[in-house]
């Protein structure tokens, strides 16, 4: 037992969520302070990057948004197997999260290619500047989450995969879907 | 009840060095704090010094300063790296470490009546990943080019381009390192919030919470909400230095950004900072203020909750530090009335804590000195930020060193005095000795007095029109003011060799001192209610709560002090 679990033996609040609820608090405000940037930039050039925002790929990254929804679903089928203690089933489901986060980053990775192979690159305008800033910084929260993902499969494999756990990564992995939400209609969608 | 998971630790190492006890940590983050500080203290002198008489040789800096005048005279280059590095350290490296680091860490588990923090690991990383952050801040400083040149604020295109500053790598070294410093706090950050709202012993409830570790929770809480925009902007900062990205730099082709973009960035987050260190100082006020006038605090829910409306009006006064940096100026108005309207909880937090004092059996020890000379020259500070919060006022007095006196009157007494405040108090519980009085007085006068001499010059200096972070102080239109110039340079100097008793004392007093009895002061909260220093694990046995921390002189009770777990008498009921 764990101090923190000695301490809440008569409590209702899980530690384990009340970290993750503060430490996503904190990733808010450093994609909202990137997304205000890059919103209120291209509000004052006036439709200026719109030509520029033409040469994204929408059709690559609708899939990817079909994708990352999916792996939504599927960590929330993990979780709730947990509820049921249903370590197996788990860890099925979290293996599938991070395969399809790994496709995910695959697609994104041919989108790069074909973006630099066309001369569009991080220092071509500041429109492309905050494109690569703000896809990039979110293929990487992609990476750690694909990380902790597999890493609890390893437990549910075991056999020791916690329902408090599971939940945290849910959290998270929801929370990176959530920046793709928004990412997604910002560049690609918006002329 | 088994609760081992973390046995006693055995060896040196896991003891004293890569410990996860809050104990230890707390101990290791005052340690590198004070020795920033007394390497940003140096910074100050020798900035002082060009100040004061330049061009001359730095009398005892001979090895540090190796320009091309010779050694220990100050180049341009290096005066520019010197007050980067000096602001930089002591809001980074002094203030949080001290402050949130080990005062946070040391007293927030004890004062709630746990054992140790949430997360014990996570917590041993931050420090660790501070001392990363420190390292590549001190190797910064030997690069080629230099250290970053460009102030602790960084502003872009000076910061983004090595042409304008001659700052090579330098300007990257210094966000790096406080990239690493904002992870490492922002980990700290969820640890402390997650351990004062999880973990507090049966029977404490929020409102029984001493006022510390609600200042703690506050600054957490802000650092946490603000720090977001910086990590931003330091990011594109980053980009825009190494890897040729236009995000600050407008260029001419139209395929750039804007510098003022930073400015709002930075100081999105550079105002809740100012709180996030000021916060805890009030913090240790609230402590010792009432533990040595014997009183209960003066309304404990209006200093709460003025703290809580300050912290959320400083997410909207930002725009108050770019009053003449170009920006629309319709936006003046409204950053002018809430940078005006935060004074109002300020000023409620300040009678409260006068009014603790007011009819008390004022007992005059070391910290109760430190306190009270915190309250006097932070209203001096509180009092010159309104003169800057409004805008007319401030488009003349912008960057002199009407500034710098003004922020230094509001951050010193917070974060020096009241640090100093919360040293002397709790240095027993640390360390298991009590401090030398008539040193700790000595060492009070010395640091108050050589404190206001150099900054009331310097207000003066300010009004002057002397501007800041200029190399050379021997323009025409300020060598009227070259004496008061000098008068701060030697205050400086009587500054920093006043704090020789301070290191006196701790030495003698931690070789020669007497242990101390566990809880010397009669002060009500928890963590005096175990053996001073606390063992391995803080309690014997979880404490119950049964009141709240400032019963002091309670009519009727045997003693006049009430500890927050003591049973219930037939003469108190708790």
């Amino acid at each position: 037992m764990t101090h923190a679990e000695e301490a809440q033996i008569n409590r209702e609040m899980p530690y384990a969520k009340v970290a993750m609820w503060w430490f996503l608090a904190s990733e808010v405000m450093t994609f909202g302070g990137f997304l205000t940037a890059y919103v209120l930039f291209r509000a004052a050039a006036q439709g200026g990057w719109g030509p520029l925002a033409a040469h994204l790929n929408p059709l690559i990254a609708t899939i990817n948004t079909v994708v990352l929804l999916t792996s939504s679903l599927t960590i929330v089928k993990a979780h709730q197997a947990m509820l049921h203690d249903d370590q197996q089933k788990a860890k099925r489901l979290l293996g599938i999260t991070a395969l399809l986060g790994i496709a995910f980053l695959g697609l994104k990775a041919v989108e790069y290619s074909i973006e630099l192979s066309h001369g569009y690159t991080p220092v071509t305008h500041i429109f492309w500047s905050f494109y690569y800033v703000l896809t990039g910084l979110h293929a990487l929260h992609m990476v750690a989450g694909i990380v902790v993902n597999l890493v609890l499969r390893a437990h549910a494999a075991k056999g020791k995969l916690t329902l408090a756990r599971a939940e945290a990564a849910g959290l998270y992995w929801h929370f990176v879907d959530i920046v793709w939400v928004f990412l997604f209609p910002l560049l690609y969608l918006s002329y | 009840m088994e609760h081992a998971i973390h046995p006693e630790p055995t060896t040196f190492i896991r003891k004293h060095v890569f410990s996860v006890d809050h104990k230890v940590i707390g101990r290791q983050y005052l340690i590198l704090g004070m020795t920033w500080a007394l390497l940003g203290g140096l910074m100050a002198y020798a900035i002082r010094h060009q100040l004061a008489w330049p061009m001359q040789k730095v009398t005892g800096a001979s090895l540090f300063i190796n320009g091309a005048a010779g050694p220990g005279i100050i180049m341009p280059e290096a005066y520019n790296a010197l007050l980067t590095m000096h602001g930089t350290i002591m809001v980074f490296f002094v203030a949080m470490p001290i402050l949130i680091g080990a005062l946070g860490n040391f007293l927030v588990p004890l004062m709630i009546g746990a054992r140790d923090m949430a997360f014990p690991r996570l917590n041993m990383t931050s420090f660790w990943l501070l001392c990363a952050a420190s390292l590549v801040l001190l190797s910064s400083m030997f690069l080629p080019g230099g250290a970053a040149g460009a102030g602790w604020t960084s502003y872009p295109p000076l910061s983004a381009r090595t042409e304008y500053s001659t700052v090579q790598l330098g300007q990257a070294f210094w966000i790096l390192a406080l990239a690493l410093e904002f992870v490492s706090f922002l980990m700290g950050g969820v640890n402390l919030l997650t351990t004062a709202i999880t973990m507090r012993a049966p029977g404490m409830t929020m409102m029984r919470l001493p006022l510390m570790v609600w200042m703690q929770m506050c600054a957490a809480v802000l650092f946490m909400l603000s720090v977001g925009p910086t990590i931003a902007g330091a990011i594109l900062l980053l980009l825009d230095s190494v890897a040729g990205t236009s995000f600050f730099v407008p260029n001419a082709d139209g395929t750039g950004g804007d510098p003022l973009l930073w400015q709002h960035l930075f100081w999105f987050f550079g105002h809740p900072e100012v709180y996030v260190i000021l916060l805890p100082g009030v913090g240790a006020l609230c402590e010792v203020l009432p533990t040595f006038s014997r009183k209960p605090i003066f309304s404990y829910k209006t200093i709460l909750w003025a703290t809580i409306v300050a912290g959320a009006l400083s997410f909207v006064v930002w725009a108050h530090h770019m009053f003449v940096s170009g920006m629309n100026p319709l936006m003046v108005m409204p950053f002018s009335v809430t940078t005006i309207l935060i004074s109002v909880p300020f000023t409620l937090i300040i009678f409260a804590l006068i009014g603790t004092m007011l009819g008390g059996s004022i007992q005059l020890t070391t910290p109760m000195l430190f306190a009270v000379g915190t309250i006097a020259c932070f209203i001096v500070g509180g009092i010159t930020g309104i003169f800057l919060g409004s805008a007319a006022v401030d488009m003349y007095m912008h960057d002199t060193y009407f500034v710098v006196a003004h922020f230094h009157y509001t951050l010193f007494p917070t974060v020096i005095l009241g640090g100093l405040t919360a040293f002397y108090f709790w240095f027993p519980m640390m360390f298991g000795k009590v401090l030398n009085k008539p040193l700790g007085h000595v060492h009070f006068w010395l640091t108050v007095i050589s404190f206001n001499v150099l900054f009331m010059a310097l207000f003066r200096v300010g009004l002057g029109g002397h501007v800041r972070r200029v190399y050379m102080s021997n323009y025409d239109y300020v060598k009227p003011l070259q004496g008061l110039n000098i008068v701060a340079t030697w205050a400086t100097i009587a500054m920093l060799l006043g704090q020789i008793p301070s290191l006196i004392n701790i030495a003698w007093t931690l070789l020669k001192g007497k242990q101390a009895p566990d809880n010397p002061w009669n002060s009500n909260s928890l963590e005096w209610q175990t053996s001073s220093p606390p063992p391995h694990e803080n309690f014997k046995e979880i404490p119950t709560v049964r009141r709240g921390p400032y019963e002091y002189s309670v009519p009727g009770a045997e003693e006049d002090w009430i500890a927050q777990d003591a049973e219930p008498t037939s003469a108190v009921s708790g």
